[in-house]
């Protein structure tokens, strides 16, 4: 479980997160959404220490990630994996060595456990044997997958994911929803999505936070989502003319 | 101005403190070295060889008394390779190649998320990325600066025996004459020093990067700017200080 309380952040004087509290729980795949640039990545970034918040705290089943210094955070940080926006892909390396990554540093393992482990992840995200490829050489949706089985390689107890469906087709999108949704099952990972699409929103959401301009305006999931009426809200989910038409139909 | 030197000073302390281990370094560094230095040589070569030639043609072509002996064209050529050319005009040309790459390559890494990757793990980033580049430079510049200053000497020595202006015998006397070993220590503790300035300013401004590939362009352009900047200043301070 993961508790955010009371996080505010600004940059330059500009208040981009403020006051937001929130519980993520094991097992459950939650979502943070919101229109862009209402600081959903910096309250990922300030989750995972990498921006400091000016006030709040973050805890992981209990303990404080704020205190302390980075060679005490090294424990929580093996159990997290990430999936940047981008992938984040090291360019540098192989997809094999990629995923392999984490495992050369931060584990003692030997060198065929750790391929066993790399060859495991990688099938799991549907990518066998596409190992020996530069990042360079390989699509979007496929970069994702190969984000994610990095982000899953050290078994991690809290996954992350900043909008791991952006700059993908439809359909691609839709299943590297179901395959974070899957694991977060599977490993009975803490998982925590930052999304702005509502596909993944219906499909995914066991809990939706909503942030708008910094603040929490709202708590659900995907069934409550729909019927709810905060204008802030409806505005975001029904900008879409299908959803909007559905909902004047019924 | 003094918040970026603070900042910068910050950033060296960085690099020092929450260290890998030994043998993660030993493969970077590796990679680096061939990254820094190897790839290097060529344009280092042809630099050094050219510039030497001209300072030959040059030196003749403006020493036309009869009084003054052949073989100082030489000497000539020898005291401005060891002393300049070696060091501070191959390093001006490295801020150019070296700290561009150097530069680019972390700003992309940066803007990419790379860098937030590597710091989830939990991984010092500018440690276990620009150490590796700082030592490499440190430990490549003035193997570069020696193949420079023999290229040197030697560019000038085809020039001058080649279009017949200084015979080889001449030109070794020249050479010889008066040496003193300790400009090439002098040239080589330049190197040791460029090096460093450029592989941590250059590091520097791109880790420093924000944005997107615009942001990118201007960090290497910057790059190379305060690393021929701090080359010159670090070039006049030693000359006080070493001569
Ligand atoms: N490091 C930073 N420095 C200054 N401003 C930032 C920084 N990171 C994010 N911001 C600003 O914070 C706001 C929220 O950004 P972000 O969290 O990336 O939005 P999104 O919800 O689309 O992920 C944006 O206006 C952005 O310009
Ligand atoms: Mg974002």
């Amino acid at each position: 479980m993961i508790e955010i309380k009371n996080i505010s952040k600004s940059f330059n004087g500009r208040q981009v997160l403020d006051n937001v509290s929130g519980v993520f729980k094991k097992g459950e795949t939650s979502l943070v959404i919101g229109a862009s640039g209402t600081g959903k990545s910096v309250l990922l970034k300030c989750m995972l220490d990498l921006v400091r918040p000016e006030a709040g705290t973050t805890l992981y089943d209990g303990r404080d990630f704020y205190v302390g210094d980075e060679e005490d955070k090294k424990d929580i940080r093996r159990e997290m994996g990430v999936l940047f926006q981008g992938g984040a892909l090291f360019d540098s390396k192989t997809v094999h060595e990629n995923v392999q990554f984490p495992l050369d540093m931060l584990t003692k393992m030997g060198e065929g456990e750790k391929k066993d482990r790399v060859e495991f992840c990688l099938q799991r995200v549907g990518l066998e044997g596409t190992g020996g490829r530069m990042p360079s050489e390989i699509s979007g949706g496929m970069k994702k997958r190969v984000g994610i089985a990095r982000a899953i390689v050290m078994n991690p107890k809290y996954l992350f994911c900043d909008e791991p469906n952006s700059g993908l087709d439809p359909l691609t999108s839709i299943k590297i929803d179901e395959l974070i949704k899957e694991i977060t099952d599977e490993f009975d990972i803490t998982t925590v999505v930052i999304t702005h699409d509502m596909n993944s929103v219906l499909s995914i959401g066991d809990k939706i936070m909503f942030l708008h301009k910094g603040k929490k305006l709202w708590e659900g999931n995907s069934q409550t989502i729909m019927g709810d009426t905060v204008p802030e809200l409806e505005e975001f989910v029904f900008c879409n003319k299908a959803l909007s038409l559905m909902r004047a139909g019924k | 101005m003094l918040s970026v030197i603070g900042r910068y000073l910050i950033f060296l302390g960085k690099l020092f403190t929450r260290r890998e281990s030994l043998k993660v370094y030993w493969e970077r560094f590796i990679d680096e070295c061939i990254g820094i230095g190897v790839s290097s040589v060529f344009i280092v070569a042809i630099v050094a060889v050219f510039i030497g030639a001209v300072v030959c043609v040059q030196t003749r072509a403006n020493l036309v008394s009869p009084v003054i002996p052949i073989y100082v064209v030489s000497n000539i050529v020898r005291d401005m390779t060891l002393l300049e050319l070696s060091s501070t005009f191959m390093c001006v040309v490295l801020a150019g190649k070296v700290g561009s790459n150097i530069a680019g390559e972390l700003g992309t890494m940066k803007i990419t998320e790379q860098i937030d990757a590597l710091e989830v793990m939990g991984i010092n980033s500018a440690s276990y990325l620009v150490l590796p580049k700082l030592l490499a430079a440190v430990f490549t510049f003035p193997l570069l600066a020696i193949i420079s200053g023999f290229l040197g000497i030697l560019g000038g020595y085809l020039a001058g025996t080649l279009s017949g202006i200084i015979t080889p015998e001449d030109y070794i006397y020249g050479i010889r004459y008066s040496f003193i070993p300790f400009n090439v220590f002098i040239s080589i503790i330049k190197a040791v020093v460029f090096g460093f300035l450029i592989s941590t300013i250059s590091a520097f401004q791109g880790y420093n990067t924000r944005g997107g590939a615009l942001e990118v362009g201007q960090a290497s352009t910057s790059a190379v700017t305060n690393s021929c900047i701090a080359v010159l200043i670090a070039d006049y301070l030693l000359a006080e200080l070493l001569t």
